[in-house]
């Protein structure tokens, strides 16, 4: 009867803006052992009393629904959506990639970037940096090429998502 | 309004007055310094001087839940609330309402490892229902008001109040209870209505039913048991609480099987286990509840009514889940059962009640207590005296942690709720003694007994002194067999008998440790000198410590190993010299 697939969810958590909030929602994760895939946090209301914690956990449904409830039991928690129950959604990730190489890797590098639309923001002899935005596996592929054609420093924001349509997460 | 401008100390106050407490638990220090001169120069809140930190949070807990109310505790910073911690937890695995006060260091040296400096928040988060650093005295009024809503609202819990020394003397403007806007923290209290009808339909038609009483039905208060009560009777259900919820329906009951679990009864065992319709009442499926998971309970739907969401299907999946609070629900479900007044299979329920009598007739908590002049006090004789010759007063038991706690809770039984204090979730040791003062500063003219054993008791052994102090009548009843008796029991189930460090060398005379405190000791150490012994103790206007010296070998039956189901409880150790628990079951605790 129970279900012990592993499933990766997205999830918003709207919060109250205060100190400690951040170490309360990660706290409870450690403290249970339960996964962090990634996770974004920033302040999201005009007044800056909310913040919105874009996290991706992964865990059986029964898992995920305990996160859910567990989240909610936190005070400074407002609101959790789960993205990936609530239907379509975007997920995007912004990615800083620096690749240190020279001669013809250095070529490869600039025609990959330009067939994955990576932006060079920075350039130096031996070296670029690109910027990138998407999915996070098309981040993940685009590190992967790299890989083979120097060394290579990473910065990855994390996840962030937002539901299709007009609705917003308060809404739902 | 400048007439309201007072300091962060005198607002600390004045909200507690404001919200109805009429006593804290506490121990003064150099950070909380401002706080105690506020208690000096008022007489509205009784302050109890502890003699450690964690016994204050027990007797906070003690109070609390004798009385439902909320506990409070003040502490120093540093030590005084590392030491409180233990009691935090506690009360956060138990659901006790509590409010923690405990000093800090001034705003600006937080951070700089001053003097008698914890990162209190940093540590209590994980053993707190919520904490906050109060940061600026303009928050105070409001954090005090809001922090017993956490506490008290939904699954209750402990909550700390952080108060740095210079927000202590700070001055502002106080606000009251209803000049504070509350937050978005709320929690939902009527249950689905559709899931009600659903939930009577499955136990209308139920052949097998079982009502599973926790703790939770405790905490809603004294309606909902009254309404669980009702509920039962009303069907002709059998029912079964588990350590947390005695008390919650009469034990007078017939209807009642005893406590489940691993020492819980054969009969509650086995209904849980050939049951049906399960209909679990604020409860949490613990898993000295429930034994092996996957053999838990395998052939039945399963109600669960709690007011905590995090508490369904945590443990154990749920095909009617219904959120509430468990009076409400409760209620809700009254008024359906009797409009439509189902007709319930009463043959499927006779033949249901002739299995459990056929377990019942097993006498599963059977023991022999000889009175030859060689013989010693078993230990269950002792507790059964004990509630014989105490069950007419108004009393009160606690329990520390080990073999003693559960023979206490299969032998003395429970007419009301709030009358039995015991520490379940977290299995604290040394929780008995302290949480009996608690109950007596509440109780001032009721029996409150501890019933301890030597080892746990040691552990708070300090709180004589607080017993002492203010003259409660507490009653230590102490089982001592010179063992920790429960880690004893253990080795000699699964660790062949190596009794690795679980003797209690270097006890003290109880009896003269209770004179040198000017109470009364007494022992008891023939069968026949137990009722005599526990009628003095009753009669002694102060406080007792009475030694009941029982026999040292006695275990704790029946037993569900770790990593058992319920129907492979074990009734005695004559079945299972060998070694019964598999390999995966050792490892448990």
């Amino acid at each position: 009867m129970t279900n012990d697939n592993i499933e990766r969810h997205v999830l918003a958590v709207l919060v109250d803006n205060e100190p400690g909030v951040l170490a309360r929602v990660v706290g409870l994760f450690s403290g249970r052992g339960y996964n962090i895939e990634s996770l974004t946090v920033a302040t999201v209301s005009e007044d800056d009393s909310a913040s919105r914690i874009n996290l991706v956990t992964s865990g059986t449904p029964m898992i995920i629904e305990q996160i859910k409830a567990q989240l909610e039991r936190l005070v400074p928690v407002q609101k959790v959506n789960d993205l990936t129950e609530e239907g379509p959604h975007v997920e995007n990730e912004f990615a800083l990639i620096k690749i240190k190489n020279s001669g013809p890797e250095r070529r490869e590098a600039l025609r990959i970037a330009d067939i994955f639309r990576a932006r060079v923001v920075d350039t130096a002899v031996e070296s670029f940096v690109f910027s990138l935005t998407g999915s996070p596996e098309k981040i993940g592929s685009f590190v992967d090429l790299m890989r083979n054609l120097g060394d290579v420093e990473i910065a990855r924001s994390g996840v962030v998502a937002i539901k299709r349509g007009k609705k917003t997460t308060i809404e739902t | 309004m400048s007439d309201n401008i007072m300091s962060g100390a005198d607002i600390v106050i004045k909200a507690l007055a404001d919200q109805g407490v009429e006593v804290i638990f506490g121990y003064p220090g150099g950070a909380v310094l401002p706080l105690y001169d506020a208690i000096f120069k008022q007489n509205s809140i009784r302050h109890i001087l502890v003699r450690h930190e964690q016994g204050a949070v027990h007797m906070a807990e003690g109070y609390a839940r004798s009385t439902g109310k909320v506990g409070v505790v003040l502490v120093t910073s540093g030590p005084g609330a590392t030491n409180a911690v233990t009691g935090l937890t506690d009360a956060l695995m138990d659901s006790v309402p509590l409010i923690c006060l405990t000093g800090q260091v001034p705003t600006h040296l937080i951070g700089n490892d001053a003097f008698q400096e914890a990162d209190t928040t940093g540590i209590t988060r994980p053993c707190t229902k919520h904490n906050y650093l109060v940061k600026h005295v303009d928050e105070l009024s409001g954090i005090m008001h809001e922090a017993f809503e956490v506490a008290k609202s939904g699954r209750p819990g402990p909550v700390v109040i952080d108060l740095p020394k210079d927000v202590q003397f700070a001055e502002t403007q106080y606000s009251s209870p209803d000049e504070i806007n509350q937050r978005h923290y709320f929690e939902k209290v009527t249950g689905d209505s559709e899931k009600i009808s659903e939930a009577i339909e499955l136990i209308a038609n139920a052949k097998k039913p079982i009502f599973y009483i926790g703790g939770g039905c405790i905490n809603s208060g004294t309606a909902a048991c009254k309404a669980v009560a009702d509920l039962v009777r009303i069907t002709g259900y059998p029912a079964t609480t588990t350590l947390m919820g005695l008390g919650a329906i009469p034990s007078s009951s017939p209807q009642w099987l005893g406590m489940l679990g691993m020492h819980g009864t054969y009969e509650a065992n086995l209904a849980m286990h050939g049951c049906d319709v399960m209909i679990a009442v604020g409860a949490r499926f613990d898993d000295r509840v429930t034994g092996r998971l996957d053999a838990f309970s395998p052939n039945s739907k399963k109600i669960h009514i709690d007011i905590d969401p995090s508490s369904i299907n945590k443990n154990v999946p749920v095909e009617i889940p219904i959120i509430g609070d468990v009076g409400e629900v409760l209620s809700q479900m009254l008024n359906i059962w009797n409009q439509k007044a189902p007709n319930i299979d009463s043959k499927a329920l006779k033949k249901w009640w002739n299995k459990i009598d056929e377990w019942r007739s097993v006498n599963c908590l059977k023991y022999d207590q000889g009175h030859d002049s060689n013989d010693t006090i078993k230990p269950q004789y002792a507790i059964e005296r004990l509630y014989e010759l105490t069950k007419k007063k108004e009393t009160f038991i606690t329990t520390e942690v080990g073999q003693h706690q559960m023979w206490a809770a299969q032998f003395y039984k429970f007419e009301k709720p709030n009358h039995w204090m015991t520490s379940g979730g977290l299995g604290t040791m040394g929780y008995g003694l302290p949480s009996a003062i608690g109950v007596q500063v509440a109780h001032p003219n009721s029996l409150v007994i501890d019933i301890a054993g030597e080892g746990s008791t040691m552990m708070n052994i300090q709180e004589l002194g607080t017993m002492a102090q203010y003259n409660l009548p507490v009653k230590v009843f102490i089982i001592n067999n010179e063992w920790l008796g429960m880690v004893r029991q253990w080795q000699e189930l699964l660790h062949g008998g190596r009794y690795a460090e679980s003797y209690s060398a270097g006890l003290p005379d109880f009896i003269k440790l209770a004179e040198s405190y000017g109470m009364t000791g007494m022992r008891a150490k023939h069968p026949d000198e137990v009722d005599d012994v526990i009628k003095r103790m009753v009669d002694e206007p102060g406080p007792v410590i009475a030694d009941i010296v029982v026999s040292k070998e006695e275990n704790c039956f029946p037993m569900i190993p770790g990593g058992a189901a319920h129907n492979e409880i074990l009734l005695g150790l004559n079945e299972s010299q060998e070694q019964t628990q598999s390999e995966d079951g050792m490892v448990l605790v």
